[in-house]
């Protein structure tokens, strides 16, 4: 009995009835939703967005917020492909190793200054993308890669689907979910884990039980860095175009996600299943909008009441909690 | 006797220009009660942070079981099972109970994994080891502060424990709380765990305590078994004079249209229609358990909680929907943790100062400084702010006198009614004579009203003429301070259960 009122006072509980009392409107508007071509569409758009949402999660589970991920992605995503090219080089794992390290170094130079500063993490994420993005243009180049010269390898990777009764499944929905077990696994079960939570609730005590706070710091960022590097170059294999000009606007889209999904905007809560069912959410409506035909500056306007409403609804939860 | 398991011989340690602790003298015995009594500032904080190897000392010896340590750091305090549990607890409120008291553990034996079954079952068995039952999976943020502090003590013995310093425990505990973390100390006691209290409040001292020492200005001043003091002798020695001789006396007349009004003040389930008169020049006391709706009450008056009621200033109606109506209707609050919600720490104690008062200083539509910095000057000496300087940081203040720059503050408006929460908590016995000695110029020279929120007695019937008890939301009791006795009234905070 008091595992069953648990269970309902989670907040993931409360996203999924959502979820499914939404899936349920939806289907009875428009039926073809239900259709396998577009669930499987769907989860599809999950995958680069879910990926740079477990990255989110964990810096805000540390009590800190993260909007240079999309320019490490677009950093790492375009700096792979450009080497790739340059090189010649025809191969799926080298390259994503690669995107992912430029992420990690990207997301320690974010620990180096929150940590031995004591700066917030809003402004040095901020100063960060756009000092990625600015040396990207600016250095790097401007063009986009196209279909064209995109590496064979990665368009192949990108396209690899399953079939389903009919129905092609894309083979990158496995990779996010196999990267929500490994985080999920990682943040409930190892120490290095429980210590970001610690962090994120109360940092001068996580510091007090005797955690290397400096440790963990560099922990969050650094992996926040590396999936948000891994996800831009998923992306590009999955679009099979790489734009250095890419992922503008995706802060607010995966910090939205990541609050509905019950994360706390102040630190110590959050959890991969409740972020994973958030990111749903997000795409859900997403995709909603466009099969009405909404126009894309509406979608703005949704998802920022979105952000906006779920922030408020768990900061409610929070200080009534602390009461 | 067998040999002491902390001893500290002549210690000193120097602070820039004062010295916190001067040729100290002290021993604690394996499982032993002793409580540490000081006024704020008097050392005792100073000495747990030497015995908890958080601080070095200059002067003198520390010894652990008779063997003279040097250099102990706070790693060595642990491993010698020195434990101390500080007011805030350092619990994590969104984690679990199990995990709050398995952490420690688990991080000690630098595991990389964390297995949830062992997690709860280390949890289990620091509960069981203290005999009470506390929900396992409940996160820590969602239990009383009795139960928090359970979870603080029982994480504490999770290791070898041999001393377990508790520092002001009691001060967020009602009666019931108090007697359940008092039978709590006597099993930890039992299992031949020594336990340090530090605390002022005496009659929990006299309570639990076997032996007794009081600090004054980093001296040791007193010390003996508790069956030796009583209240007035720890007072005596906490302060190093006997107080509460002068008394607040009320020349006004009752028949008189009173200054504040209040019939039937409601605030939700918490304040249930009260009715309070304050008349010109009067200091009413109002006291009461935590959470008998006294703190909501004084925020009812001061605009900050929705209310309905009748409130009349001079038998002017009042509609007291924000702080704006209550500043200009003459009301002024000091709320009970000024640090934090009363200062602008990081701005100059000038500004602080004069920061209800700014609309008073005015040229045309600007300010005019020069008259807000000799509006703020007159009050940094009226009120005696101990300050080079009234361009430093609020938050460098220290003592009283974060204090008395709030009082200050309201008192440049000219209020009508002064209300104080805990006017003097935390405050040394300096300042606090000299806090209430203003308030009761000011009472009876201007005529302003005030309400004294206060747990400490003895405050209450030195500065007021009259004192109300307040439980579960209403007034319960009306007492004379002419005709009524500390004893008694602490009799009946007792008997409100």
């Amino acid at each position: 009995m008091t595992s069953v009122s648990k269970l309902l006072r989670r907040s993931e509980t409360a996203v999924l009835a959502i979820l499914i009392v939404v899936m349920i409107v939806i289907g009875v508007i428009n039926p073809a939703f239900w259709q396998a071509d577009n669930l499987f569409n769907l989860l599809r758009a999950n995958v680069v967005i879910g990926i740079m949402a477990l990255s989110v999660l964990t810096v805000m589970i540390s009590g800190g917020i993260d909007v240079s991920f999309p320019a490490f992605a677009v950093a790492a995503m375009y700096l792979t492909v450009i080497a790739m090219n340059a090189m010649g080089y025809q191969g799926v794992v080298l390259p994503f190793i690669g995107a992912t390290v430029i992420g990690l170094l990207c997301g320690l130079a974010n620990a180096f200054f929150i940590h031995t500063f004591r700066m917030i993490p809003l402004i040095v994420t901020l100063g960060s993308a756009s000092v990625v993005r600015g040396l990207l243009l600016g250095l790097v180049g401007t063009s986009i890669i196209n279909i064209d010269r995109m590496p064979p390898s990665l368009i192949a990777f990108g396209s690899s689907t399953v079939e389903i009764g009919g129905s092609k499944l894309s083979l990158m929905i496995f990779i996010y979910l196999g990267i929500a077990l490994l985080m999920w696994l990682f943040l409930t079960r190892t120490m290095a884990g429980r210590a970001i939570f610690a962090y994120g609730d109360d940092a001068e005590s996580a510091k007090r039980v005797g955690f290397n706070t400096r440790r963990t710091v560099y922990l969050v960022y650094g992996l926040a860095g590396a999936l948000a590097g891994f996800a831009g170059l998923l992306h590009a294999s999955m679009i099979w175009l790489a734009n250095p000009r890419d992922f503008v606007g995706y802060e607010l889209d995966v910090i939205a996600a990541v609050v509905l999904g019950g994360a706390s905007i102040f630190g110590g809560r959050g959890s991969v299943f409740g972020t994973i069912l958030g990111v749903f959410m997000l795409t859900l409506i997403k995709n909603s909008l466009i099969i009405m035909r909404i126009d894309n500056t509406w979608q703005g306007v949704v998802v920022g009441c979105v952000i906006v409403i779920a922030t408020a609804l768990t900061a409610w939860r929070d200080r009534k909690a602390l009461v | 006797m067998a040999e002491p398991l902390i001893e500290l011989r002549a210690v000193t340690k120097r602070f820039p220009g004062m010295k916190a602790l001067d040729g100290v003298d002290f021993q604690i015995f394996p499982a032993e009660i002793v409580c540490l009594a000081g006024e704020n500032g008097s050392g005792k904080s100073t000495l747990i942070k030497i015995v908890s190897g958080v601080y070095d000392f200059d002067e003198g010896d520390l010894l652990i079981d008779g063997k003279p340590v040097a250099d102990l750091g706070p790693r060595d305090a642990i491993a010698a099972g020195i434990q101390v549990i500080y007011q805030d607890f350092s619990l994590f409120p969104s984690l679990t109970v199990a995990e709050n008291l398995a952490l420690n553990r688990l991080l000690s034996e630098g595991k990389t994994f964390v297995d949830p079954k062992r997690r709860r079952q280390l949890g289990a068995e620091a509960l069981a080891r203290l005999d009470v039952a506390i929900d396992l999976d409940a996160t820590v943020g969602t239990l009383s502060t009795a139960d928090r502090q359970i979870v603080a003590i029982a994480r504490a013995l999770m290791s070898e424990t041999r001393l377990l310093i508790m520092d002001e425990p009691t001060t967020a505990l009602t009666g019931r709380e108090v007697d359940r973390l008092f039978s709590i100390v006597r099993e930890i006691q039992a299992k031949g765990i020594a336990v340090l209290f530090v605390s002022h409040k005496m009659r929990e001292m006299l309570e639990i305590s076997e032996r007794i020492t009081v600090f004054r200005n980093g001296r040791k001043v007193e010390e003996g078994p508790t069956g030796e003091f009583n209240e007035a002798r720890i007072t005596r020695a906490m302060t190093g004079h006997d107080i509460g001789h002068e008394r607040h006396v009320w020349t006004g007349d009752d028949s008189e249209e009173p200054r504040l009004s209040v019939r039937g003040l409601s605030v939700g389930d918490t304040v249930r229609g009260v009715d309070l008169d304050l008349h010109r020049g009067e200091i009413v006391g109002l006291s009461g358990l935590l959470g008998s709706g006294r703190t909501e009450l004084a925020m009812a008056l001061f605009g900050m909680e929705p209310h309905s009621g009748d409130i009349r200033l001079d038998g002017t109606p009042l509609s007291l929907e924000s702080v704006q109506d209550a500043v200009a209707a003459g009301i002024a609050y000091v709320p009970e943790d000024r640090l934090s919600e009363g200062l602008f720490m990081r701005q100059p104690i000038a500004r602080n100062v004069i920061a209800s008062a700014i609309g008073r200083a005015t040229r045309g539509p600007f300010l005019d400084h020069e008259r807000l910095n000799a509006l703020a000057e007159q009050t940094v000496s009226d009120m005696r702010i101990a300050t080079p300087d009234i361009e430093k940081h609020a938050g460098q203040l220290s003592g009283g006198n974060p204090q008395r720059v709030v009082i200050g503050r309201w008192l440049l408006t000219h209020p009508k009614v002064l209300i104080l929460n805990g006017p003097t908590v935390g405050v040394d016995v300096g300042s606090k004579a000299e806090i209430h000695r203003r308030i009761r110029e000011l009472a009876a020279s201007t005529g302003l009203a005030v309400l004294m929120i206060s747990d400490d007695v003895p405050e209450l019937i030195q500065n007021c003429n009259r004192i109300l008890l307040m439980h579960r939301g209403e007034i319960v009791d009306r007492l004379d301070t002419r005709s009524v006795e500390e004893d008694d009234i602490h009799g009946r905070l007792k008997g409100l259960r």
